[in-house]
C-alpha cells in the first residue's frame, strides 16, 4: 500500500488545477463575488451561474412555472424573437444551456475569446429580458406537456414520482418539478413573469468561470449580465424532515424489467460525517466494480446490469438514494440481496483492506475531475453553493485520508437503517408484496 | 515516428484569424507487430487517457451470434492468466483511475482515465488481456444474465427502442448493421464460451487493434512504453484483412412498419435512409451529408424545426442525424414527433414536403455560414476535452479511415458547398433505400390512414 499512497500525494501536488492558489475570488463593484481559474492557452471560457431555489420556488397551484419559465429564457428575448436568438448565438459559435432543478436554476455558457462581449451581451438578454412570447410559451408548454405524459409511462419516472410522493408529501420536493399537465395546461404569462422575477436574483447567484478571461474581464463581464436583475427573489422553501417505513411499494406496470428505488433519510453536506459516509458508500454502493452491492447482485449472481447507492443532501432534506433494475421473476432477489448488504453494513462496518482500498480509489480519481475548463468552472460553482471556500480542493483529500475504520463504523449505524429502508418498485415484479408505508 | 499536426482550412484562416494556430498536436507510428498507435498531447493536467480500439464489432459477428461481440467485451474484464476476474478494474481502482469499455457495429474499445505516471501499468494490463484471456463456464453463465439485464434496460423497457431495432432491421436487407449490437434476445441466450473464444482468437491481435494514448504524455514516453509492453506481442497474421462482410443489393422497395405498444405515451415517425459513409480518400459526400443533418434538423435554426415547428407546428420536435464514421453504408435519419392532433401520416407529408421544398430552393447561405463558423469553433472547444478528440481518431481509424482523413475532415467540410448539399440530398432521400417507422400507442385513435405519395 505503501507506494500507492504516495504516488497519490505527489500527484496530489502535482495538479496544477489543484491548487487553491489558482482559484483566484473575483469580487466585482456591484457586489457579486465568482471564482475564477485563468487558463488562457484556449482562446474560450466556461461559466457558470447558479441561482438557488430552483423549481421548488413554484407558487402554490403554479407547479411547473419555474421548470417552463427556464425552458423559455432561449425562446425570444429583448429584440430577438426565438429563432433570431438561436440564429444569433448560433452566429458567435456559443453555448448557453438552462436548466432547472429542485434546488436550483443553472446557466451553463462557452463562448470564444474573440466575440466574447458580443456572446455575453446576448446572454444577458436571455437572462434579464425575456419575452416569454405567446407564440413561444405554447410551443414550450406543448413540448413539456409531452414529456410529462411520457413520464407518466415511463419506469424510472414512475418510481421517481412515487418514492418523492411518499417521502416528501405536500413539501415541493414531493410532487414533481414540471408540474401535471393539468397544472401546466393552467400557467399563464404572467405565472412566467412571476416566476422568472422570483427564481433569477441577485441575492441568491453563484458564478465560477474557467478558461481564457482575466479576473478583471470577469468582473465587468458579470456586472454587465447579472446587474440589472432583481436584488431579491422568493423566499426558500421550509426544510422537511424524511421517514420512512421498511417495505416494498409495488407500482403495476407491464413490462419486462422491473425498477427499484430505495432509500431513507440521508446526511447533511456540513454534518461532521459526510466524509466518513461518503467513504462507506463508495465500498457499500458507489457505482465501480469494487462496491459491496455491484460485486453481490451483479458480479455473483448476474441479477442486473448496474446497481448503485449515493447520498443525496438537498438544500432542504437529506435522503440516501439507490437504484437497481432486474427482470420481473428476479428483482425479489435483488431486492433480499441488497437489504441484507444494508444490515451488515450497518453491523459490521468496513474491513481495512476495503477502507484502505476506496481512500486511494477516492483520492486518486479527485484530480482526475479537473480536466478542463467546462468540468473546472462546474465544480468551483458546486463549492461555493456547498458552502466550502477555496483551500477545499487541497484539504479534500486530507479530509478522506483522515476517515478511520472506526468512523466508518460509526457512521454506518447510525446511517444506515435497514427498518426505515424503503424500495419503490415499478413493473410486475413476481414474490414482492406490496407494503403500504 | 512520423509528427502530422492537422493543417487548418485556408478559408477558415481567412474568415477567423484566432484560428490560425490551431493545430492538433497529434503523432501516429506504428510498431513492427502492426499495432497503430496515436499519441494526443495535452500538457494541462497530469491526468492521461489510454483507449485501445480493435476493429471489430457487432458486424463482423458470425451469423447466429449476434452480441458477442459485446458479450466479450465484458468477459474481458475477467481474468487473464496472471490476473484473477475483477483484478483488472480493482487496480485501476485502487490506482485512482477509471475504467470501462464499450462496443459498437465496427469497433470495440477499452479505456483508462488515470494519473500520468501510472500509463506503464495499464498499459501492461491492457496487452494481458489482449492475448492471454482466460474464461470459465461459470464466468460465462452469470455474465451472460448481466447483457441479458442490460438488454432488458435498454431496449425491453422501453417500447422506442424496440422500434427502432425493427426499423434497423428493415433497413438493412443484407447487411450486418441490421442486428442490434448488443444481440437478438434468442441469440444472447445460447452465447457460450465457444462463441466468445471464438470471436476473441478472430479478432484480438495488435495488428488489428490501435492503441490511442491522450494527455499528459509525450510521443517518446509512449513509443517506449507500448514497445515495452505491446511490442512482444506476436501479429496474428489470420486477422487484419479488409473486412469482408455481405453487402446490401440494391434497394428496390421502399420498407414501412408500425410498431404498437401500450408503453408508448408520444407517437413519432423515424425514416432512415441508406447513405454513403465516409471512406479513405473521398469524404466529400459524407460532408455533404453531415452539413445536410445540421441544416436540416440542427436545433432551432434548421429547416425541419423552421417548417414543421414554428411555422406549420405540426412537431412538436423534428430532428435529422447521420454519422458518416462507419465502415460500409450509413444511414440518413429524420425523425418527427407530432403535436397534438396530428396524425402520423399528416406530419409524413409535411415533412416530405418540406425536404421537397428544401432540395428546390438551395442552402440557405447564412445558415451554411453559421454551421461553418461552429464547425470551426468546435475546434477550439474540442481542445479542452481531448478524450472527445481521442474517441474521433479511434473511431475513425476502426472505420477503415486513416490519420490522414482524419485531419483533412475539417477542411472538407469548410469546403462543400450549398450545391454539393443538395446534390447529396437529392440522391439520399430515394424512398426506395428507405425506411419509415410510426411508433404508436396500442389504441388506434391515431390509426395510420393510408397515403398515398
Amino acid at each position: 500500500m505503501k507506494p500507492v499512497l504516495a504516488f497519490v500525494a505527489s500527484l496530489f501536488l502535482a495538479g496544477p488545477a489543484l491548487a487553491a492558489a489558482d482559484i483566484q475570488t473575483v469580487e466585482t463593484p456591484m457586489g457579486f463575488t465568482a471564482w475564477l481559474v485563468e487558463e488562457p492557452s484556449i482562446p474560450f471560457t466556461s461559466l457558470e451561474i447558479r441561482f438557488e431555489g430552483g423549481t421548488s420556488l413554484d407558487a402554490p397551484g403554479k407547479r411547473g412555472a419555474t421548470n417552463l419559465m427556464v425552458g423559455l429564457l432561449e425562446e425570444g428575448a429583448g429584440e430577438y424573437d426565438a429563432r433570431g436568438f438561436a440564429e444569433a448565438r448560433d452566429a458567435l459559435a456559443a453555448s448557453f444551456r438552462y436548466d432547472s432543478g429542485p434546488d436550483t436554476v443553472s446557466v451553463s455558457a462557452k463562448f470564444l475569446t474573440e466575440n466574447r462581449d458580443e456572446a455575453v451581451a446576448l446572454l444577458r438578454e436571455s437572462l434579464v429580458d425575456p419575452r416569454f412570447g405567446e407564440d413561444a410559451v405554447e410551443r414550450v408548454r406543448a413540448q413539456v406537456l409531452s414529456g410529462i405524459r411520457s413520464d407518466l409511462k415511463d419506469p424510472d419516472a414512475i418510481a421517481n414520482a412515487e418514492f418523492d410522493r411518499m417521502v416528501f408529501g405536500d413539501h415541493p420536493y414531493g410532487s414533481q418539478p414540471d408540474g401535471t399537465v393539468e397544472s401546466v395546461t393552467a400557467l399563464t404569462r404572467d405565472d412566467l413573469v412571476a416566476a422568472h422575477r422570483a427564481a433569477l436574483a441577485r441575492d441568491r447567484v453563484y458564478i465560477a468561470a474557467a478558461g481564457d478571461i482575466s479576473p478583471e474581464e470577469l468582473s465587468a463581464l458579470i456586472d454587465r449580465l447579472l446587474g440589472d436583475l432583481p436584488a431579491t427573489g422568493a423566499p426558500l422553501p421550509e426544510d422537511v424532515d424524511v421517514a420512512t417505513q421498511a417495505g416494498t411499494t409495488v407500482v403495476p406496470f407491464d413490462t419486462p424489467q422491473s425498477v427499484a428505488l430505495f432509500g431513507h433519510k440521508g446526511l447533511k453536506r456540513d454534518d461532521p460525517d459526510f466524509f466518513a459516509a461518503y467513504v462507506m458508500n463508495t465500498i457499500l454502493g458507489g457505482g465501480g466494480f469494487e462496491a459491496r452491492l455491484m460485486k453481490e447482485v451483479r458480479e455473483k449472481r448476474g441479477l442486473t446490469y448496474g446497481v448503485y447507492s449515493y447520498l443525496m443532501p438537498m438544500d432542504h432534506a437529506e435522503l440516501y438514494l439507490g437504484r437497481v433494475a432486474s427482470a420481473n421473476d428476479r428483482i425479489g432477489e435483488a431486492i433480499s440481496v441488497i437489504r441484507d448488504e444494508w444490515a451488515r453494513m450497518a453491523s459490521e462496518g468496513v474491513t481495512d483492506a476495503e477502507l484502505a482500498q476506496a481512500k486511494t480509489y477516492l483520492t486518486g480519481a479527485y484530480p482526475l475531475r479537473f480536466d478542463g475548463n467546462g468540468p473546472i468552472a462546474r465544480i468551483l460553482v458546486g463549492m461555493q453553493m456547498d458552502g466550502l471556500t477555496p483551500d477545499y480542493v487541497v484539504t479534500r483529500n486530507a479530509e478522506v485520508e483522515a476517515v478511520t475504520a472506526e468512523d466508518v463504523r460509526r457512521v454506518a449505524k447510525r446511517l444506515l437503517q435497514p427498518d426505515a429502508l424503503r424500495f419503490v418498485v415499478v413493473g410486475q415484479p413476481e414474490g414482492l408484496e406490496d407494503v403500504p408505508g | 515516428m512520423k509528427t502530422l499536426a492537422a493543417a487548418c482550412a485556408a478559408l477558415a484562416l481567412a474568415a477567423l484569424p484566432a484560428l490560425a494556430d490551431e493545430q492538433e498536436p497529434v503523432t501516429t507510428f506504428t510498431l513492427d507487430n502492426g499495432m497503430d498507435v496515436v499519441v494526443i498531447e495535452d500538457h494541462r493536467a497530469p491526468v492521461v487517457v489510454q483507449m485501445v480500439w480493435y476493429r471489430a464489432g457487432s458486424a463482423d459477428e458470425t451469423p447466429g451470434r449476434s452480441g458477442v461481440a459485446h458479450f466479450l467485451e465484458h468477459l474481458l474484464f475477467k481474468g487473464t492468466d496472471t490476473l484473477a476476474p475483477g483484478e483488472f478494474s480493482k487496480v485501476v481502482a485502487e490506482n485512482g483511475g477509471n475504467d470501462n469499455a464499450f462496443t459498437s457495429y465496427d469497433q470495440t474499445a477499452y479505456f483508462q482515465r488515470i494519473a500520468a505516471d501510472r500509463l506503464g501499468l495499464m498499459m501492461k494490463m491492457e496487452a494481458d488481456r489482449m492475448v492471454n484471456l482466460r474464461l470459465d463456464e461459470e464466468d460465462i453463465l452469470t455474465e451472460r444474465d448481466v447483457i441479458i439485464e442490460e438488454r432488458n434496460m435498454r431496449v425491453e423497457n422501453d417500447p422506442a427502442a424496440l422500434m427502432r431495432e425493427q426499423l434497423g432491421a428493415a433497413l438493412y436487407l443484407n447487411h450486418r448493421y441490421g442486428v442490434p449490437v448488443i444481440g437478438w434476445r434468442d441469440e444472447m441466450e445460447t452465447l457460450d464460451l465457444d462463441a466468445a473464444y471464438d470471436f476473441y482468437h478472430r479478432f484480438y491481435a495488435p495488428n488489428n487493434a490501435i492503441l490511442i494514448v491522450a494527455g499528459d504524455v509525450t510521443p517518446d514516453e509512449v513509443e517506449a512504453l507500448a514497445e515495452e509492453h505491446y511490442g512482444p506481442l506476436p501479429a496474428n497474421p489470420e486477422v487484419g484483412a479488409p473486412r469482408a462482410r455481405p453487402q446490401e443489393p440494391q434497394q428496390l422497395a421502399e420498407r414501412r412498419l408500425t410498431f404498437r405498444d401500450p408503453r408508448v405515451a408520444q407517437p413519432y415517425v423515424m425514416r432512415r435512409y441508406l447513405a454513403p459513409e465516409r471512406d479513405p480518400g473521398d469524404q466529400r459526400e459524407a460532408a455533404a451529408l453531415t452539413l445536410l443533418s445540421e441544416i436540416l434538423g440542427g436545433g432551432q435554426t434548421s429547416v425541419l424545426n423552421r417548417d414543421l415547428q414554428f411555422d406549420s407546428k405540426a412537431a412538436l420536435y423534428t430532428g435529422a442525424f447521420y454519422d458518416g464514421t462507419s465502415y460500409d453504408d450509413s444511414s440518413f435519419g429524420l425523425v418527427a414527433v407530432p403535436a397534438p392532433g396530428v396524425t402520423l401520416p399528416e406530419l409524413e407529408t409535411a415533412l416530405d414536403k418540406t425536404l421537397a421544398a428544401f432540395i428546390d430552393e438551395g442552402v440557405d447561405p447564412d445558415q451554411l455560414e453559421r454551421i461553418k463558423f461552429q464547425l470551426r469553433a468546435d475546434q477550439i472547444y474540442e481542445r479542452d476535452d481531448v478524450q472527445s478528440l481521442a474517441r474521433r481518431y479511434g473511431s475513425a481509424l476502426t472505420s477503415g479511415l486513416t490519420v490522414e482523413d482524419v485531419q483533412a475532415w475539417p477542411d472538407i467540410l469548410q469546403s462543400v458547398t450549398g450545391e454539393e448539399i443538395v446534390a447529396a440530398a437529392r440522391k439520399v432521400f430515394d424512398r426506395k433505400q428507405s425506411v419509415t417507422g410510426y411508433l404508436m400507442p396500442e389504441e388506434t385513435q391515431d390509426a395510420p390512414k393510408e397515403v398515398t405519395q
